[in-house]
């Protein structure tokens, strides 16, 4: 708790001076940033995105919001004057393949900086080549990997809080409101792990405890057979499963249970890219979920989130303006528009000017402390760490209702954090 | 001491086990409809289909297209999209598969091992035509039906347990075909020897076309009929075609009774060992059963001898 | 024999020479292309000269991925004892597969190793809290050393990605063309003619099989020490048919295919995903008006239809070809 409290401290005062000095720095913008321009050249910022394989749906959404926050950057004149050009490349949802699009970034595409993709797998194969090619890489993943100490001083994740902070914040809501005995069904991956890691440890701290963990496997198109699994004595039932039987899964557990069900907690990763509305996901009424950035526009919408959405393309329930079928992975992508602007800022505290300012852009985004809420961070305000490279910000749960996700309540930044686990800015370049 | 103390796993609650069993039911149902189509064409033709699948998915897909049409442009209710899907759907991917044995596997000869590559090739390419036109998305179908049964322990989907009943009847007309009718005969004297049959006046090349489409379409009717429990995804075709290389394997070569018990027995093993163990240790139990099966006999369960 | 040598020498030294003529990207591409035609070289033995398709490669990969990555996490060991770890545990990994699997032919054996492989794959996951199952885990780039020499600097991965490759295309030459070799020619053509003549078929292909899985395995600790990771993926099955499309376009039953079916296909697979497919999807956006984000996306399309027009005009892949209509010797 002390460490807590330190950090908290630290951050707060590294707030106000980083706030102060944005604050001078945007009153001297124009003129020394054209003069200082000596090639009008663009940026060129290498995008990793799931085109194929089973992230596909994610990356299609990550590309649209990536290229809405390319079109405004540029549309406000670019970084220092100059222009940004994403240049993207599958990755297949491959760690080896993820390695290999790094290295074209690097040497073919001469690419400024790398930035983007989702699954962990893929960061994790992805950034010891970064590290090595000295290219910095912005990733937007929601893993624990960066913050856990796992990658290198060019891996850092300013513009998306990980699991382990979205996990142990939702501890204490659910323990307070939805019940103290949990049964937790999870992909067994990584990624499953760790909420079933950082979630029980939460719960326990709160008095609570989590009676059955069910991991299952990967690639399973058929859920219904685990679901026996879950104890009678079962008060809240805390669900995230992702691919593409997210959709069987959230339906198999509404035959199950009828309207005879414990509480239902989810993350919104079990239904990200699908409709709400769906036929057989009538039983979620009434049951909450985890959400990054809420999909449904509330009725106290920010003036940013408008202009976000209208920006990506997106209506006030998520999905495409072109397609109300078609629902994005709305609280994720926002992801990589926050990114892009902290990629921005960055580049402009370090003058940046070429591949060999790399060294001077990590340093002036790990001299970050805040991202006030703001057009370029529409999901709220933000805490960085530089010193775990890994960003903090405000959590969302949403409860079902009348098949729309309703905000319910929203953590504050503090309930995110946990001790630091490395210090990247000690390694050297 | 009592003597369950000594099995290696916990006795599973009575619900677990029922719903164990039941989702391996549907499962067998869906794979032996599924596995069928590729052990006609393994077994008459001789031809491993690696495509398989993918004529699976592009059922399902073709599903999702042609019930969206019917209820959201025309209006129409869920029941007539599916049932239009049910009969269209198969109709197209075998008319697919007739022209992909006419224009490619023809061209081979048939050559085991060269219409493995060839296969290969079109998977990928009705696969990467999915991710075409159709997007990475998963989409799902609605069912034509759907009311819940309630067991003493849970709910179940009634319209699986339908499914489970369509593919027995789906499968009892396939075997009335090949054992009872003209055309049943006529591909049964290929599979026994191409030459003869050949000699005495059967047109091979259409018996193959033929049967090439029936595969297909087999399995493009599982995947109408499984779609509105899954969702139609680009990538679906890949679990359905192992699992029916295995079911087709381990029933043994061209044995239509061995395909269907083998379709039993992997479907029921999957459901019940899940109920005894951690799920992926049940997995990884499951898979090494079924590779001990055949490891122990080569020939699979119904084989006389091994291909 | 002699020109044999004369060829395995002029392209072990036609890829020295290149080290310092390629750009960058091309330089990177190439080491990471030669780990993984070792890969392509040990699959090669088994089914281009021994006929036996296996589905199940991808374990004996992450047998060696594993058993080198494993020993440098949890027990610190060197880079150079871990790899030699890694490669025993490919071997025992083969050992153990041949035993069984090869009591079965054609696709059964497909599916025996497609099964034991998927069983792998899965106790990969199982075992997360050593492994980190799908995510994997990193290998820090400090440690990534041998005999002093940085394994993280392009040329020395380059020389020693050569170096893998060059033993195992050395290995690979010496045994087809040996006694033994002839033998598993022998038995991919008729193993019952093999038997007859007092050969015990089931010796050769047992060797055939824990050699390809050496290699593989070899490849798989080599990917790991030079590239800095471990993950589940390599274990999967289109891990195991990757090799089988490398092989096969490059020639099954040359010892040069497996490289040169890697080096096309890699770079089959990098133009059409960056140039040609979304150059393609562009043209048809401005030339007849209709987006279509997917075909940009769709360049496994390219790798079908190479697969198809192969297997119709060149179906012993490109050196097979070769050899059968002009260079009989080719090995």
């Amino acid at each position: 708790m002390a460490t807590d409290d330190t950090n908290r401290r630290n951050l707060l005062k590294g707030a106000a001076a980083i706030g102060a000095v944005a604050a001078g720095s945007q009153l001297l913008p124009g003129a020394a940033r054209y003069a200082q321009a000596q090639s009008s050249a663009p940026i060129k910022i290498g995008f990793q995105v799931h085109r194929t394989g089973i992230g596909a749906a994610y990356g299609r959404w990550y590309d649209r919001t990536t290229k809405a926050a390319a079109k405004l950057i540029n549309d406000e004149g670019g970084i220092n004057g100059r222009p940004i050009e994403i240049v993207a490349e599958d990755d297949g949802t491959d760690p080896k393949r993820g390695a290999e699009v790094i290295e074209k970034f690097a040497t073919k595409h001469e690419c400024d900086v790398a930035f983007g993709t989702l699954f962990s797998h893929v960061v994790i194969g992805s950034a010891p080549r970064a590290g090595e090619l000295k290219l910095p890489y912005f990733v937007v993943s929601e893993g624990h990997h960066v913050a856990s100490g796992m990658l290198n001083r060019y891996t850092l994740q300013p513009g998306i809080t990980d699991v382990k902070s979205q996990v142990q914040s939702m501890a204490p809501w659910v323990a307070d409101n939805l019940g103290k005995k949990v049964t937790m069904i999870y992909p067994d991956f990584a990624f499953g792990h760790d909420h079933r890691d950082y979630f029980s440890e939460a719960i326990e701290r709160r008095g609570g405890n989590v009676i059955a963990k069910i991991a299952i496997p990967p690639r399973e198109t058929s859920f219904f057979k685990y679901l026996p699994k879950i104890p009678k004595e079962t008060e809240v039932l805390y669900h995230v499963m992702v691919g593409p039987g997210v959709l069987t899964f959230v339906k198999e557990m509404g035959e199950y249970f009828g309207d005879k069900r414990p509480e239902i907690f989810g993350f919104i990763d079990s239904l990200e890219a699908v409709d709400i509305t769906s036929p057989g996901l009538e039983f979620l009424e009434g049951s909450h979920f985890w959400e990054g950035y809420p999909r449904y526009a509330g009725k106290d919408q920010s003036a940013h989130d408008k202009f976000y959405r209208e920006a990506v393309g997106v209506d006030d329930t998520g999905a495409s303006l072109s397609d109300p079928k078609d629902v994005s992975t709305f609280a994720h992508m926002f992801g990589c528009w926050e990114t892009l602007h902290i990629l921005k800022a960055g580049m402009e505290a370090a003058d940046y000017k070429g591949p060999k300012d790399r060294q001077a852009l990590i340093e002036a985004v790990e001299n970050m402390d805040v991202f006030p809420e703001s057009r370029a961070h529409p999901q709220g305000s933000k805490l960085f760490n530089g010193r775990t490279h890994q960003a903090f910000g405000h959590q969302h749960i949403s409860r079902v209702e009348g098949g729309k996700l309703v905000p319910v309540h929203k953590t504050s930044i503090f309930d995110t954090f946990y001790e630091d686990e490395t210090d990247y800015t000690k390694m050297s370049f | 001491m009592n003597l369950l103390d000594y099995l290696p796993f916990d006795l599973p609650h009575p619900a677990l086990l029922a719903a164990g069993m039941l989702e391996g039911t549907v499962l067998a149902a869906v794979l032996a409809l599924t596995a069928l189509g590729l052990s006609i064409v393994f077994g008459i033709m001789r031809v491993v289909n690696v495509a398989h699948g993918e004529f699976y998915m592009l059922g399902a897909v073709l599903a999702w297209f042609i019930t969206h049409t019917v209820s959201g442009i025309i209006g129409g209710p869920p029941w007539l999209g599916f049932a239009l899907a049910l009969i269209i759907a198969p109709l197209i991917v075998a008319a697919l598969a007739a022209a992909t044995d006419w224009l490619v596997l023809k061209r081979l000869n048939y050559d085991p091992e060269a219409t493995i590559v060839a296969t290969i090739g079109i998977l990928y390419i009705i696969q990467q035509l999915a991710l075409t036109f159709y997007g990475p998305d998963a989409r799902p179908v609605e069912a034509p039906f759907d009311f819940r049964v309630q067991l003493p322990w849970f709910g179940y989907s009634g319209y699986k347990l339908c499914v489970v009943g369509a593919a027995i009847l789906l499968m009892l007309i396939v075997w009335l075909i090949l054992a009872r009718t003209k055309i049943g005969l006529i591909m049964r004297a290929t599979q026994y020897d191409r030459e003869t049959a050949q000699a005495f006046g059967i047109p091979v090349d259409k018996v193959y076309a033929g049967v090439f489409a029936l595969g297909a379409g087999l399995a493009a009717i599982g995947a109408v009929l499984i779609v509105p429990i899954q969702q139609a995804h680009y990538l679906m075709g890949g679990d359905p075609l192992l699992l029916s290389f295995i079911v087709v394997i381990l029933g043994g070569l061209g044995s239509l009774k061995g395909t269907l018990v083998a379709a039993i027995f992997i479907g029921l093993s999957d459901g019940i060992i899940s109920t005894l163990y951690e799920p992926t240790l049940a997995k990884i139990l499951a898979t090494l059963l079924v590779a001990m099966v055949l490891v122990f006999r080569p020939q699979g369960l119904f084989g006389a001898r091994a291909a | 024999m002699i020109r044999s040598v004369l060829l395995h020498g002029f392209v072990i030294a036609a890829l020295i020479a290149l080290e310092p003529l390629l750009s960058e990207y091309h330089h990177g591409n190439l080491a990471r292309i030669m780990v993984l035609a070792v890969y392509a070289t040990g699959y090669n033995i088994l089914f281009g000269y021994t006929g036996l398709l296996s589905l199940g490669h991808a374990m004996f990969f992450a047998a060696g991925m594993y058993g080198c990555a494993l020993m440098i996490r949890l027990a610190e060991w060197s880079v150079g004892p871990a790899f030699i770890v890694g490669v025993i545990c490919a071997l025992i990994a083969g050992i153990i597969v041949g035993f069984l699997a090869l009591r079965t032919i054609g696709v059964g054996f497909m599916i025996v190793t497609l099964m034991f492989a998927e069983a792998s794959y899965l106790t990969i996951l199982y075992y997360n809290e050593y492994t980190r199952g799908d995510e994997g885990f990193t290998i820090a780039q400090s440690v990534r050393t041998i005999a002093g020499l940085d394994l993280s600097d392009t040329t020395t991965r380059y020389f020693s990605a050569l170096t893998l490759f060059s033993i195992c295309l050395i290995a690979s030459a010496a045994v087809v063309q040996s006694k033994a070799g002839r033998v598993l020619v022998a038995i991919r053509e008729n193993e019952d003619r093999v038997r007859m003549l007092g050969f015990d078929p089931f010796r050769y292909k047992l060797f055939a099989l824990i050699l390809s899985a050496v290699m593989a395995g070899s490849a798989g600790a080599a990917y790991a020490v030079l590239f800095g990771y471990a993950g589940a993926s390599f274990a999967a099955v289109q891990y195991s048919i990757f090799p089988l499309l490398w092989v096969l376009l490059g020639g099954p039953g040359t010892t040069l295919g497996p490289l040169l079916g890697t080096v096309l296909m890699f770079y089959l697979v990098d133009y059409a995903s960056g140039t040609i497919m979304p150059g393609l999807a562009a043209m048809v956006e401005t030339q007849f008006g209709i987006e279509a984000p997917g075909l940009a996306s769709a360049y496994l399309l390219l790798v079908g239809v190479a697969l198809v027009l192969l297997v119709l005009f060149a179906p012993k892949g490109l050196l097979g070809t070769l050899r059968a209509r002009m260079i009989p010797w080719l090995p």
